[in-house]
């Protein structure tokens, strides 16, 4: 064991608490997700991962020297699917013609593979090698954390909408099809992607580091604490003080009785998971210039975010704060007092609040 | 202990279905053979997390930490020349045709002391705390196995230089080593229908359908639960020594979040509280992937997706699992048993 100077100490809380800044945009939407929904998202973290990878994506797009081709041919092919879609709807029920399109796509991709050599597939998921982009700036950064927070809220909607949905409260399934598609995120990123360890980069004026009395403090990690307080305030507000966090609120307390005095518990549900992977993918962009972007990183963080919302509790957001700070401050001190205890170290204060409190400090059970 | 016809009839067709498995095996091909092989090694992991899920109702998504640690000690064991005593004593052992003992012996204690330690911290959680905390526990596990190189070569995996002998009998090829692993198999088989058939298996079952009523009946929960975990965990152990032995080789990715994740959908393929039900789901998925890996490499991908359809479909039409597909072709009618009060 190490003794730390004061300075050490000083730097070691900065560095925690902008790990816990991370660990709060993360686990925040797990708590939320669960406060409402009772479900605990397995997949959470591999949105997390996701809008890393389509934030590095964006960045490629706008400021790489990417080839065009392929991204205009994936365009095409999407809108000629969405047309296809409409067209087909317009003379039979839905469920046909989904079915029609995977008999179409069957055929196709047969076909394209065995007489032309190519894969079907590929129109619509180009194998483009994305490379680590040099030069990015402040705005870019913000159109890539936008792009990726509403294709990740998209996801979120959608695997709501069509699964969740439809298992009611049966935890082991909802276990077993958040995983899968955490798996299909992580294999089709892979996939997509490669097995690199990308980082993402830091715009110009978060690049440096402050010297404050002679302490040399990375910028970006004051921008994480931030973006982090930002939306813990707004996250606290919108909860509290508005009419649409009070229906929130209510369908959460009572479902029977919000949905009695007209309010679409549905629409709130789906809209709550939309925010939780919305939260996750802040997280996964901003922290992709911190921890990087690589295949297992998603399952890799889980344990944290878990460790936030049991210490926490789940459902709170308080219980996020607390936790995240306390799993921030735990993790860069333990790392720098017993390097090769530091995930162990983690247990301790997990062991020692189930021990006192089985549903975390602030857990609504 | 058996009470009913219908229960003698049903042990009657599972030792049957598994003689005849182990008179049909060697007239297969080496890739079919070591199929079979491996359905029965995640077998008996599948079993013993449905001890867990399905009989005491606590569902673990961790179950491959004590798969892990077992597997791992056992490659270590077995390989490192530098640790005198365990590696020495191995050497001992195995020249008296008793290596696999000590093996095995090693890796359960190593596994049990695991389970007893993981099991005081996660038992006391509830509900999805006690999935999360598996879960993270499990993650641990791996981290060790990725980052403590010094013991488990990190990333590079062990490689294990052949498998000791039985009493003097080689288990070098597939077939002796089938053999060995199917006898491993309907052992802990037999031990763990025993032991759901247990008074205290009965207690199990009761803890998992009414907490506080078994509470207040004066049996102690706490107890009750943690020495179920600590038995999962030991036949958990058993297949990680297996898997070893089978493989030849461990390295990080055996033993990811995607093993825990694969025992615990097929408990819930087979159909959970059933001892047979694990093993058709482990045959289930290991065949799918054996041979979906000779086409494409994207197996998370595809597993993925198989356990999304799955789960949508047996909801779709309420159905628990491939033994429950059965039930409800025989009885249609049956309404599920639901205990009242």
């Amino acid at each position: 064991m190490t003794t730390l100077s004061f300075t050490n100490i000083l730097v070691l809380s900065y560095n925690s608490l902008s790990y816990a800044a991370i660990l709060f945009l993360l686990a925040s939407g797990l708590s939320l997700i669960f406060g409402v929904m009772r479900i605990v998202n397995l997949a959470h973290a591999a949105f997390f991962l996701f809008a890393g990878y389509l934030a590095l994506e964006f960045y490629n797009i706008i400021f790489g020297s990417l080839s065009l081709m392929p991204r205009i041919i994936q365009l095409v092919s999407w809108t000629l699917l969405y047309f296809a879609w409409r067209g087909l709807n317009a003379y039979v029920a839905p469920r046909h013609a989904a079915l029609a399109l995977l008999l179409a796509y069957i055929v196709l991709e047969t076909l394209c593979s065995l007489a032309w050599g190519f894969r079907f597939f590929e129109l619509f998921f180009p194998h483009v090698p994305v490379k680590p982009v040099d030069r990015i700036n402040f705005p870019g950064m913000m159109a890539a954390i936008v792009v990726a927070l509403a294709i990740a809220a998209l996801c979120g909607m959608f695997i709501e909408r069509f699964f969740l949905r439809r298992l009611g409260q049966d935890t082991l399934s909802q276990v077993l099809v958040t995983i899968g598609f955490a798996f299909i995120l992580q294999d089709g990123s892979l996939y997509t992607w490669g097995g690199d360890n990308f980082m993402l980069k830091q715009p110009w004026p978060l690049n440096f580091s402050a010297v404050v009395w002679g302490l040399s403090l990375p910028q970006y990690r004051a921008f994480m604490i931030v973006i982090a307080v930002v939306v813990a305030a707004g996250l606290f507000l919108g909860i509290e003080r508005t009419r649409l966090g009070a229906i929130m609120r209510a369908a959460v307390d009572d479902p029977e009785m919000a949905r009695g005095i007209g309010i679409n518990t549905n629409v709130v549900q789906m809209a709550i998971f939309a925010i939780g992977a919305l939260l996750a993918a802040t997280g996964g962009v901003v922290g992709g210039a911190f921890f990087g972007v690589y295949p297992g990183l998603d399952f890799e963080i889980l344990p944290y975010a878990f460790a936030v919302v049991i210490i926490g509790g789940l459902g709170s957001l308080g219980g996020a704060v607390l936790g995240s700070i306390v799993v921030g401050f735990i993790e860069n001190f333990g790392t720098a007092l017993f390097p090769e205890l530091s995930y162990f170290a983690l247990f301790a204060p997990m062991a020692i609040i189930l021990a006192i409190k089985p549903t975390g400090l602030f857990g609504k059970g | 202990m058996v009470e009913n016809l219908a229960e003698k009839r049903r042990i009657f067709i599972v030792l049957g279905a598994f003689v005849a498995l182990g008179a049909v095996t060697p007239f297969l091909d080496l890739f079919m053979q070591s199929l079979v092989t491996e359905i029965l090694v995640f077998g008996i992991l599948a079993m013993s997390l449905d001890l867990l899920l399905g009989f005491t109702g606590l569902a673990s998504l961790g179950h491959a930490a004590y798969f892990g640690v077992a597997s791992y000690t056992t490659a270590i064991i077995m390989t490192k020349e530098d640790w005198t005593w365990t590696f020495a004593a191995f050497q001992w052992a195995d020249s008296l045709g008793l290596g696999l003992f000590y093996i095995f012996i090693f890796g359960l204690v190593v596994a049990l002391a695991f389970a007893a330690f993981f099991g005081f911290l996660a038992i006391r959680a509830v509900g999805v705390y006690f999935l999360m905390i598996t879960l993270s526990l499990a993650m641990v596990i791996w981290g060790l196995a990725y980052r403590w190189s010094a013991v488990t070569e990190g990333d590079n995996g062990i490689n294990v230089l052949g498998r000791p002998s039985l009493f003097g009998i080689s288990l070098e090829s597939e077939i002796p080593f089938f053999y060995f692993t199917l006898a491993v198999f309907l052992i802990c088989l037999g031990l763990m229908y025993m032991f759901v058939k247990s008074p205290f298996g009965k207690t199990l079952v009761g803890i998992r359908e009414r907490e506080e009523r078994m509470q207040m009946l004066g049996y102690n929960i706490w107890l009750h639960k943690y020495l179920a975990f600590i038995i999962a965990g030991v036949f958990s152990g058993v297949s990680g020594v297996l898997w070893t032995l089978f493989n030849l080789f461990v390295s990080p990715p055996d033993i990811e979040l995607i093993t825990s994740a694969e025992a615990l959908f097929m408990v819930a393929l087979g159909g959970p509280a059933t001892l047979v039900g694990p093993v058709i789901g482990s045959a289930i998925i290991r065949s799918l992937q054996q041979f979906i890996s000779i086409y494409v490499e994207r197996w998370p991908l595809i597993l993925g997706a198989i356990y999304i359809i799955t789960i949508m479909l047996g909801r779709l039409y309420g159905v628990e699992g491939i033994l429950g597909l059965f039930g409800k072709f025989r009885k249609p009618a049956a309404s599920p048993e639901t205990p009242e009060g």
